[in-house]
């Protein structure tokens, strides 16, 4: 795992991709640190909960290589032939996106040292708003790495990655289309009304942008913890499988 | 050392391998000989674990690919047919990051020192490989393979795409890594397989066609020992009265090459030296004897026509003798 995880992680800097990246995520985080500390709130919290959307739309660069890249280039034959366990193989690509990600929030660390040097506001809601931010990143390149896995073409898998990020982020905005039926008598009737308002909920409540809302709210939920970690575990799993299906078919 | 049973393998419809079956004694130089497609690719991808079986076993050094696949897999150096290289890093960079991939036990810095000299790569080892020519990629390919000293190399033709030069060293490279290692290679190219390996197995639209040594079958495929003759002349009067001369078997019409003149495929008793008789025949009826000469099959062409035919009648013509590739003869020479 860490051999993968060290090319992988060297290859960000030696391709303009992580330079791109991070340039990308610093120059927002330094826009928002601006807005939000110039209109007096001294909660880094909110300036990192605003990097939502940013990530989303950043995040298919970061993945879109992880997987596909290797299958264009045939170097998957030199990883899937090497005495080494598949998910290790997968690992290591994931940590290698998730560590470049996580170096896009180290400025943080600096503007909460501002914040501190100058106020006294506790450190726990960036703590918790950096672990959510981190959560949220991710079950994106989880997302974005099984995507990548499906196809040879970076663009391809950075183009549906995208799309997929951008409705599991809005998710909860398509509420507003649907009408739950209500004061139906009879039973299949209830029934459906149950399961189009359960729906709802679930779409309200699962998406990404209502979840790393609750982020930057000061009351820890592990369940918001527990829903990041499973899509990562989810979607870890199923590159996996995609890698090993490739064998079969 | 590699052990394969009743091994298939199915593209969707398309059988790609159909039941192969062949043993690798430790320490043997195997050659896997056949056209593009045949499915030697296919083949070499399932030992290495890359694709999985249809049907079938396969053990290296008693280890099964799909139960074991750690064990087998450590104990194989595999160099694909596109060598698998990241053209972003460097040459020593790559070699490091294969050593660790295949967590190698050996001290790190000699052992790649010595495989970047073995396979003449030192001078470049600090270049991007996305800036090497196809000759040194494919020796740094090689290299990636060599990595961990495994015991079984399994080389799917190594040799394309290299000049001349190149493909001697690397066959030499071959020669002498075979002395200590089990390797198997494959090839399209006949005389590539026979400089390195002893034992050859022709492979033909996923079936093994042939499974011996080089020489053996070399003996086997260029038996026959025709004759081809230039004639002046009539094709029925000459025909008969070749046909007359003492010990030969058959004597068959190529028809007319040249103006004024036929070609005919003589087959003389085994062993009998006809060719003063021809002379003195074609004299004898006035007629000018423009060309004779040995009609002996190169290998290559043989191997072309095996190939080309039906697998069921490639494998008999391997059994049978002469009667057969007589019929390869006529086709081939018209090429």
């Amino acid at each position: 795992m860490s051999a993968i995880f060290k090319r992988e992680f060297k290859s960000y800097f030696t391709t303009p991709v992580g330079y791109i990246v991070l340039a990308a995520f610093y120059f927002f985080l330094g826009l928002y640190f601006y807005m939000i500390f110039s209109s007096g709130s001294p909660q880094i919290g909110n300036v990192i909960i605003a990097m939502t959307t940013v990530t989303v739309f950043i995040m298919p660069i970061l993945t879109m290589r992880l997987m596909s890249d290797d299958r264009r280039q045939k170097v998957d034959q030199v990883l899937l032939t090497a005495p080494v366990k598949i998910w290790s193989i997968v690992l290591g690509k994931f940590f290698a996106a998730f560590s470049v990600y996580a170096l896009a929030f180290a400025p943080t660390v600096f503007f909460e040292i501002i914040i501190l040097s100058k106020v006294t506001v506790s450190v726990l809601p960036y703590l918790y708003a950096l672990l959510g931010i981190l959560l949220l990143g991710g079950a994106l390149i989880a997302m974005g790495m099984f995507i990548s896995s499906l196809t040879e073409s970076p663009a391809i898998s950075a183009i549906l990655s995208l799309i997929i990020n951008v409705l599991v982020l809005y998710m909860s905005s398509f509420t507003s289309m649907i009408t739950v039926p209500e004061g139906s008598t009879t039973f299949f009737g209830k029934i459906w009304e149950k399961i189009v308002s359960g729906f709802m909920l679930f779409l309200e409540k699962a998406a990404f942008i209502s979840v790393s809302e609750s982020f930057s709210e000061t009351i820890f939920s592990v369940m918001d913890i527990i829903y990041f970690l499973s899509i990562i575990a989810i979607f870890v799993f199923l590159s996996v499988r995609s890698l090993e299906k490739r064998r079969w078919s | 050392m590699i052990n394969v049973a009743g091994l298939s393998k199915r593209y969707g419809t398309h059988l790609a391998v159909k039941d192969v079956n062949f043993n690798i004694e430790k320490g043997e130089v195997v050659g896997f000989l056949g056209p593009n497609g045949a499915g030697k690719s296919t083949i070499m991808n399932i030992l290495t674990g890359y694709l999985s079986t249809t049907q079938g076993e396969v053990t290296i050094d008693g280890f099964n690919i799909v139960d074991y696949p750690e064990e087998a897999k450590r104990r194989i150096g595999y160099l694909p047919e596109i060598p698998p290289l990241y053209p972003d890093m460097k040459v020593r960079e790559y070699l490091d990051f294969i050593y660790d991939l295949k967590k190698v036990k050996f001290p790190k810095k000699p052992h790649i020192d010595e495989i970047l000299k073995l396979v003449k790569i030192d001078n470049v080892q600090n270049r991007l490989i996305k800036n090497l020519s196809k000759g040194y990629r494919q020796r740094v390919g090689f290299a990636g393979a060599l990595i961990g000293n495994p015991d079984v190399l399994i080389l799917d033709e190594p040799t394309v795409g290299l000049d001349p030069k190149q493909i001697i060293e690397i066959r030499n490279l071959i020669g002498r890594l075979g002395k200590n290692h089990t390797i198997i290679l494959s090839s399209h190219i006949l005389s590539e397989i026979q400089a390195v390996c002893k034992r050859v197995i022709i492979i033909n639209r996923g079936e093994i066609i042939a499974d011996d040594n080089s020489e053996n079958l070399a003996q086997k495929l260029s038996d026959d020992s025709t004759l081809l003759a230039r004639i002046t002349g009539n094709e029925t009067d000459m025909l008969s009265a070749l046909k007359s001369i003492k010990n030969i078997k058959s004597v068959s019409s190529l028809g007319q090459m040249e103006i004024g003149s036929f070609d005919y495929i003589i087959e003389p008793e085994d062993g009998v030296d006809v060719r003063a008789d021809i002379f003195d025949r074609v004299v004898s009826r006035g007629k000018k004897l423009l060309t004779l000469k040995d009609n002996k099959l190169s290998l290559e062409q043989i191997f072309l026509r095996l190939t080309e035919v039906e697998n069921d009648k490639a494998k008999q013509l391997l059994k049978s003798d002469n009667g057969e590739i007589t019929v390869v003869i006529e086709e081939s020479e018209e090429e």
